[in-house]
Order: C-alpha cells, then structure tokens, then sequence
C-alpha cells in the first residue's frame, strides 16, 4: 500500500500547489485590476480617506481636499463645478471617478510611481501619503467667456465651446452645457449622493456627464468646406480658381440634386473660391468634392485629425469622414452632410491647424504634474500631430477665411481693430430637430494666438433665426477677446 | 501489503521528540497570543484587556494536550499538535477581530468551542488505547455514521441555513452532525476495505491498459455515490458530498492497490458533477459565480467581496485589525481564508496553507510507518479527509474551484467541524504513536532471568 500512499502525498502536493499558485495569482497579479474596480469598496474608501492633490487652472486652485470631520478625512471640493466639470470630471467615493480626475488618479492620488520617494518619506515620518498637483491649460478668462456665451442663449442650450492655442495645441477652453455639479458626487453623505446620482443619470440619460465638446459628434455643416477648400488649394487651386456657381447641383446616379441654404443662388454660374466659401456655398463645395473625389478628401481630413483618437487626458470619440462612398454622397459629405460627424475640438483643430501654417498639434489639457512638494514631475511637451497642409495654402486659406468674416456669413465674429479668420455653419441633422449652429475662427489673423469652435445644438430661438455665424459667432468673438486681452 | 516494510521500516529508530513538540507549542502559542494582542493594536491602539484570559486558555489548551499526548503517546508525532495550535490560535484571532468590527461575539463561543474540542481530544486518546480495537466497532460506527448524516433530514430536529440542511438543533444549540459522520465514516471505511480489499483487487476486464475491476464489485463504490448523490440532493451540501465520495474512492484505491477504482471514481465523479450542473440550480450558482462572478455582481457579491479582500491584502497583507475583511459575508467562516489573506496577506496565507501541507504530511507520514493495514488506511483516510476539505474550501474562496461549503478546518468558525478535525488529529497521533513505538520485546522472560545475581547485559 506504501506505494500509493506515496502517490496520493503526491496528489495532495499537486492540490497545495495549486492553491498555492492561485493566491498568488489572485494577490499579486490580478490585485491591481480588482482594486480598479469601481465597485471595490476597500479601494476606493482607502483613496477617499487620503489627502488627494489639487487640480490648478492658471495660478487658481479649481478642486482641492478639504479635512473633513468624519471618517473619509477628506471632502473633495470643487470652487467652481459648472465652469469646468466637463474637463476635471467627477471623484466619488462610490461612483468612481472620470475626466482628469480618472485619468490623472495615480498622480493626484499619490500612488504614481514617480511619488515613490516622497510616499516613502511619509511612511517614514507617520504621514498619510499626499497626491500631487495638476495644473492644467486652461485659460480661466476663456473659459468663462465661453460658458456666459453659452448660457447667454435663451432657454436650455445644449452646445460646447472650444478654444485652443494654435501653436501649442494647449487647450484653452473646453465648455459643455448643460453641465452638473461634481461636488454632489464627491459628498460624504452616501444617501444624498446616491440620490444625485440616480437624478444626474435619469435626467435625459447622461446628457449632464456628456462632455459635448469632445465625447459626442455631430455633423459639422459648412465649417467643413475649410477641409474641401485645403484639400483644393492643395490640389492645383488658387484662391481666385473659378468654381460653379447657380443653384443648384444635379448629383450623378440619382435623381437628387444638391441646393443651397434657402434655396438661393451663389451669384453667377462660375463665382471664386474665395466668393464660394464667403458665402458658403453649397453648389461650388458639392461640386469641388465630386471633381476632387472621396478618397482625397479623406485623405485632407485624416490629416487634420478625422478617424483618430489623439487625446488620452480625457475619453473624446473619434470624429468621423466615411470610406468607400458614392459620388452623391462625396457631394453631400462635402458640404460637411450625410455621415460627416466631428466633434468641436476637431473642428477648433482643423482651424487651429490653418492658423498655424498647416501644422496641426496634438491637443492636450494637462500642462504640469508636481510632486506633493511643488517640484515639477512633468511638463506638457507640443507636438505636431500631422502637417494637414503647406505653410502657403495654410496662409491663401487664412485670407479666404478673414473674407468670410469682412464680407460673408462670419460678420458676427469681428472684433475692433484685429483681423479675424472665421468660418460658418449651419448642418441640418433631421427635418424634426433644429440645425446645428457651428462658428470656427481664429485671430489675430496675421499672428494667430487663438482658434475657436463653437457649436450649439438645441437653444430656445427659433428655428427659422438658427444661423452658425448669428448664434455663435459672438460667443466665437468674445472666448478670442477673451484670451488676446482684448 | 508487499511493500510494507520497505525502506522505511527498516531504518527507523524510535525516538519520542516530545521536547522538539514542546518548543513548536511554545512557538505556536506565541503566533497565536501575538496575533490576538495585535488584533487589539490594530483596531484600538492597545492590547486587548482579556489577553490574559484568552491567552491564559490557549496556553492552558496546549499544555494539557501536551501532557496527555507526553504520558499517553509518548511516541506520537511531535509536529500535528503545535501546527493544529497555531491554526486554532490564528482562526480565534481573526474571529475576534471580525466580532470587533461588526459586533457580534463568535469569538467567545468559539472559544468554548475550542475547549470543547481540546476535551474532545483528550477524551479519544485517552478512551482509544490502540486503534486497532476500533476495527471492531466497523460496522457500528458505519452505520452511526449514515444515521448522523441522515439526522438533519428528521422533521423538528434538522434546520436549514443557506439553503443547506446539515444542521440539527437541540436546546439553544445548532450542531452539523456530518463532521462527526466524517470521522466514523472514515474508521468504517478503513475497517471495511481492509477486510475485502483482497476480492475487490481482483481484476475483470482489462480495457485501454487499466485493470477494470468486476462488474459484481462494483457495488459498495455504487452504493456510497449513491449515498453522496443524496447527500447533494436532500441535503444540498456540495462540500460534503464531495468530501465523502472522494475519501471513499482514495481508502479504496489505497487498499486494493488498483488505479482502476480512481478512474473508475473519477468517472462517476464527472458524471455525477455533470448531472448536478444540468438538474440543480445551486450547483449552476456556483459554477457561474466561479467562471464569471462579476457578470452579476448581485448574486456573486461574496465571491467578488473574496477577491477583493484578497487583492486589498496584497503581498504583505494589511495588517491585524487594519484591512475590511468585514466587508465580504461570512467573513469569520467559510471566508475566513480570504480574511485572513486581507489583514496577513499573500506571505501569511500561504503560511497557512503549508502548515496544512505539514499536516498532511505528517498524517500521510504516519500511514506509510504504521505496520497494520487497518492504521494504514485509517491514516490515510484522516489525512485525505482533511486535505480535500482545506482544498475545497480555500480553493473554492480564492477562487480556484467553485464555491462550496466547507469549514476551513481549525480557523473557522463552527463548533461542530472544530470538534471533529482536534479528534482527527487525537486519532491520528494515536495512530502515529502506536506506529513509532519500538516493536515490544518479544522475548520470553525465562527463570534463567530470574534467579541470576548479575544481570549480564
């Protein structure tokens, strides 16, 4: 019988291994993923309880931990929640966290590895571990201009705003109404947060968390004409190029023909390129797409940025220009219709790329991480993303755009004294719902310091007054005033 | 038995160890008291007031046991004892700092549990002389053994808890009269199979290499899967089930030196696994929540609370007093392995789980020095048993397997399992001590002996 007996020690030796060989498994390497969890409630009262970092907008603190007298130590504090919700997200103790507050957790909570020292010291010395800080690009000023713009409009506007810094790519402004307020999450009373909760996501499913700015795409309309443009200036065009003109586009393969805005006419059967995008008109931009063809105009808006995913700070959707469409279709794509989608940061990319000799750079939010101590772990390094176009089409787009500001739709977006470069739009998504009111611009046009996106999708005007450049060009002109200073 | 007294026997020489017992108890006792003062550091900031009491009991506990297995077996195994003291002390701290946090008082009811159990240990080695004279009783503890299973099943006596009816309750007092069905189980299996073992080795059919056995053989292997399929159904107790059939199946292999009845078991093992998952709904339960539990966290919430405690203690654990293994239910029973991986993380639970390795060990160890066939398989049969419940349950908590339940032995709360496992391990270092005894000295004494001046030696 020995020999059994010392196969079956055996056996029992293969069962302990294996348990052995499964809590480390589950201890060591599954570990970091089950205390991500959101529902892990060990976690996220460990990271509730600790003195997390603060969120920095220029020399201002936006979201800071404030002791608390209960047994969370900490209540996470947001000065000014409508104002930058959008961007810096919410943190709760049992809903997770999300924006720059998910994905800047490590640092702002003190668990990044380049904290390690400093986690160190504080273990040494019988001191909670402290998150360190996030300063991010956001320019207060701009900001606020664009939110009072936004809310400016009557009634419940939904709409965003976006403001970037041509040169960089830093993210000026990034608004999004309507918006929610973090600190209800962020309480310590687990019933009254619930609560919010369930009525921040019942009201209109999660339309208040949807950052409209980045997370949601919507057809862009006419601004898109400046994607058709480039792609013309680059193809052999000059700005002074005859295109057609009149009223109307018969489309190929269909009995569908493509019309302008009210049914109106360009002026003349053959008007400029400069002319065509002044007054935005649908005929000549419809007909550049068909001769340029699809695949070339996805090619000029992957290069501005379209089908790609280029910020990591906070989640965006991927604005979109479909392959492998007919030619009715390339028409209405062309005219920013059919399933064009962007979002107002790839639009505000695609002006800020014009306005900065073609380059256009990779978008970011988060200009400096620093240690507990002040000292500086990380600074914000720009980076082109892709050259879109050349310096000198970049420069011919500029002066067509400074035209539709001085004599086309754009008129509203002037400002006193500086030359504004600017584009419209108006996209109707479905005959039941109101067109969406686009207005890209940027300024000064000779020395570019700004590009904007404004984008109102729903607002208390009626829908006959629903114009790109009525809407939201002041709320274009004031976010530039805003950040030129003047 | 043709390799009996192979190697092993041959090169033996008894010694009592009882000073190398008596240094592991101390070091024992002092994992134990330790850990109960740093359960109070932990929470409060100070040593538990009753220290002295609890501490006072526990080294009180192995004393006595020390001194009855020191003039009762005096070559008994010197490292069951102190491992079992350690667990006992370990699972009492853990379960004191689960009352502190969510006050309710298992400790203290443990802790006349565990006296209980210590009593019952005395009691068997003091009771039981020699194993052998339990061959007699194979039959008789055979059939107490089914009765006991079968008692929770009478109307007004047997209870259901969590959907499982395995409990009787007499006076104020729930008692699980299968953990005592698991020890006579054992002896009869071992008395039984050492008296047929030699018809059942007879081979039939020889199939794909192995040595099927008789079909007319096959019977007492029908007979206690049908008792185990039973056991699941009337009484849903998939831990036990399993527990029963596989200690059958192993004394059978054991004694008949046939892997054919492994194959045989393993068989109606899957086959019966294979039907329980089709026809019953707990038995799905367990399987989904061991595949995916967090597909619905409602359902599968203790499974999930498991890995979490888990994960939350990480390598070096959080510490006595420091973690939340309150948070994930039944935390100071049936999940006392994963609380104690929150607080002592992955460096104490694997300490656990090879002080269970070295009892097993210790008892397979007996087994292979034990002279008689019947000690063998009893050895074998007490080893084994303890062996699958630690591998089901802190396999099925950590995740390894499904789910079942199973008292984790000598750490979890449960007056009836502790009793069982400290007279396991009383029967077992009987066994071991008859085993490591010098053979007597067979000589005569002759009148030549008597009658000289000088004994000439």
């Amino acid at each position: 019988m020995n020999r059994q007996i010392r196969t079956l020690a055996v056996g029992c030796f293969v069962l302990f291994a294996l348990l052995l060989i499964n809590v480390n498994y589950v201890q060591v390497f599954q570990a970091g993923d089950l205390n991500d969890r959101n529902t892990n409630k060990r976690a996220r009262d460990a990271e509730c309880s600790r003195e997390r970092g603060p969120i920095m907008v220029g020399d201002e603190t936006i979201v800071r931990s404030d002791p608390s007298n209960d047994s969370l130590k900490f209540l996470r504090t947001y000065t000014d929640p409508a104002l930058y919700a959008p961007v810096t997200g919410y943190f709760s103790c049992t809903y997770g966290t999300s924006g720059i507050e998910n994905s800047q957790n490590s640092v702002l909570s003190g668990s990044d590895e380049r904290l390690f020292v400093s986690r160190v010291i504080d273990m040494v010395g019988n001191e909670q571990p402290k998150g360190g800080s996030v300063l991010l690009t956001l320019d207060p000023k701009a900001q606020r201009a664009a939110l009072d713009g936004l809310e400016a409009l009557p009634g419940d506007t939904r709409g965003a705003a976006v403001a970037i810094d041509p040169e960089t790519g830093a993210i000026l402004a990034m608004v999004s109404t309507p918006t929610y307020d973090p600190n209800e999450l962020a309480a310590h009373d687990l019933d009254a947060v619930t609560r919010a909760w369930e009525r921040l996501t019942s009201e209109g499913g999660d339309t208040r968390f949807l950052n409209r700015a980045a997370q949601e795409i919507y057809p862009p309309g006419s601004t898109f004409k400046l994607v058709v443009a480039a792609a013309a200036l680059s193809n052999g065009y000059s700005p002074n190029s005859r295109v057609k003109g009149g009223t109307a586009l018969d489309l190929p393969q269909t009995p569908l023909t493509l019309r302008n805005e009210n049914n109106g006419n360009c002026g003349g059967a053959e008007i400029t390129l400069t002319r065509a995008l002044a007054i935005s008109c649908n005929v000549a931009f419809g007909d550049l797409g068909l001769t340029l063809g699809a695949e070339t105009l996805q090619e000029q808006a992957e290069l501005f940025g379209f089908n790609e995913d280029y910020l990591d700070e906070i989640p965006i959707a991927d604005s979109v220009f479909p392959s492998d469409i007919d030619e009715p279709q390339t028409a209405f794509s062309s005219i920013g219709q059919f399933d064009v989608a962007a979002t107002p940061l790839q639009m505000a990319m695609v002006t800020a790329g014009i306005a900065n000799d073609g380059a256009v750079m990779r978008p970011y939010l988060v200009q400096e991480v620093r240690t507990p101590d002040a000292e500086l772990l990380e600074e914000a390094d720009p980076e082109v993303l892709q050259q879109a176009i050349s310096s000198s089409v970049a420069d011919d787009l500029t002066q067509m755009m400074v035209e539709v500001v001085e004599n086309g739709t754009g008129g509203q977006a002037r400002i006193d004294g500086i030359a504004v470069a600017g584009k419209t739009g108006t996209a109707n998504s479905s005959p039941d719902q109101p067109p969406y009111a686009w207005m890209v611009t940027f300024a000064p046009a000779d020395d570019p310091q700004v590009a904007v996106a404004v984008m109102i999708e729903q607002t208390g005007v009626p829908r006959d007054q629903i114009t790109g450049g009525g809407l939201a060009g002041p709320i274009a002109a004031d976010i530039m005033r805003a950040v030129i200073g003047r | 038995m043709t390799a009996g007294h192979s190697g092993v026997g041959s090169t033996f020489v008894p010694r009592k160890r009882r000073g190398a017992e008596l240094y592991l108890l101390v070091l024992a006792l002092l994992v134990g008291v330790s850990s109960y003062a740093l359960v109070g550091l932990g929470r409060d900031g100070q040593v538990p007031t009753d220290i002295v009491q609890y501490g006072g009991f526990l080294v009180a506990a192995g004393a006595v046991c020390h001194a009855v297995v020191r003039f009762r077996a005096p070559y008994a195994d010197p490292v069951l004892l102190p491992a079992v003291i350690a667990l006992n002390g370990i699972g009492l701290a853990m379960i004191r700092r689960i009352d502190l946090a969510s006050n309710t008082s298992y400790a203290s009811q443990q802790l006349v549990w565990a006296g209980l159990s210590v009593a019952g240990f005395v009691v068997t080695l003091l009771v039981v002389r020699d194993h052998r004279g339990l061959q007699a009783y194979t039959y008789t503890l055979g059939f107490v053994g089914v009765m006991l299973l079968l008692l929770p099943l009478v109307p007004g006596l047997g209870v259901s808890i969590n959907g499982a009816r395995i409990w009787i309750r007499l006076g104020g007092l729930s008692f699980q009269p299968g953990e005592i069905a698991k020890i006579c189980l054992a002896i009869f299996f071992a008395g039984y199979l050492v008296v047929k073992r030699d018809a059942l080795a007879l081979a039939g059919r020889r199939f794909l290499g192995i040595d099927l056995p008789r079909g007319r053989d096959l019977g007492p292997i029908l007979s206690m899967w049908v008792v185990s399929l039973g056991v699941l159904v009337l009484q849903r107790d998939l831990g036990s089930s399993l527990l029963f059939f596989g200690l059958f199946v192993v004394l059978l292999y054991v004694a008949t030196e046939r892997p054919s009845w492994l194959v045989v078991g393993g068989l109606l093992f899957g086959g019966g696994a294979y039907f329980s998952y089709l026809l019953f709904g707990h038995v799905q339960t367990r399987v989904n929540g061991w595949l995916d539990p967090f597909s619905d966290p409602d359902s599968y919430g203790q499974i999930i609370q498991g890995q979490y405690s888990l994960a939350w203690g990480g390598i070096l654990g959080r510490g006595w007093g420091e973690g939340s293994p309150y948070l994930t239910p039944y935390a100071w029973s049936d999940f006392i392995g994963t609380s104690l991986g929150e607080e002592l993380g992955l460096t104490g639970l694997m300490a656990i789980i090879v002080i269970y390795g070295i009892i097993i060990e210790r008892g397979l160890r007996t087994s292979l020095v034990c002279r008689d066939p019947f000690g063998k398989l009893l050895a074998v049969g007490l080893s084994v048993a303890l062996a699958v419940q630690v591998f089901v349950v802190l396999g099925g908590v950590t995740r390894l397997i499904p789910l079942t339940g199973l008292t984790t032995p000598f750490l979890s709360y449960g007056g009836s399992s502790l009793i069982a496992n400290w007279i396991m391990v009383a029967l077992l270092l009987r066994v071991s001590d008859r085993s490591r005894r010098p053979p007597p000295d067979l000589t005569p004494p002759s009148a030549a002996d008597d009658t000289a001046v000088v004994k000439m030696r």
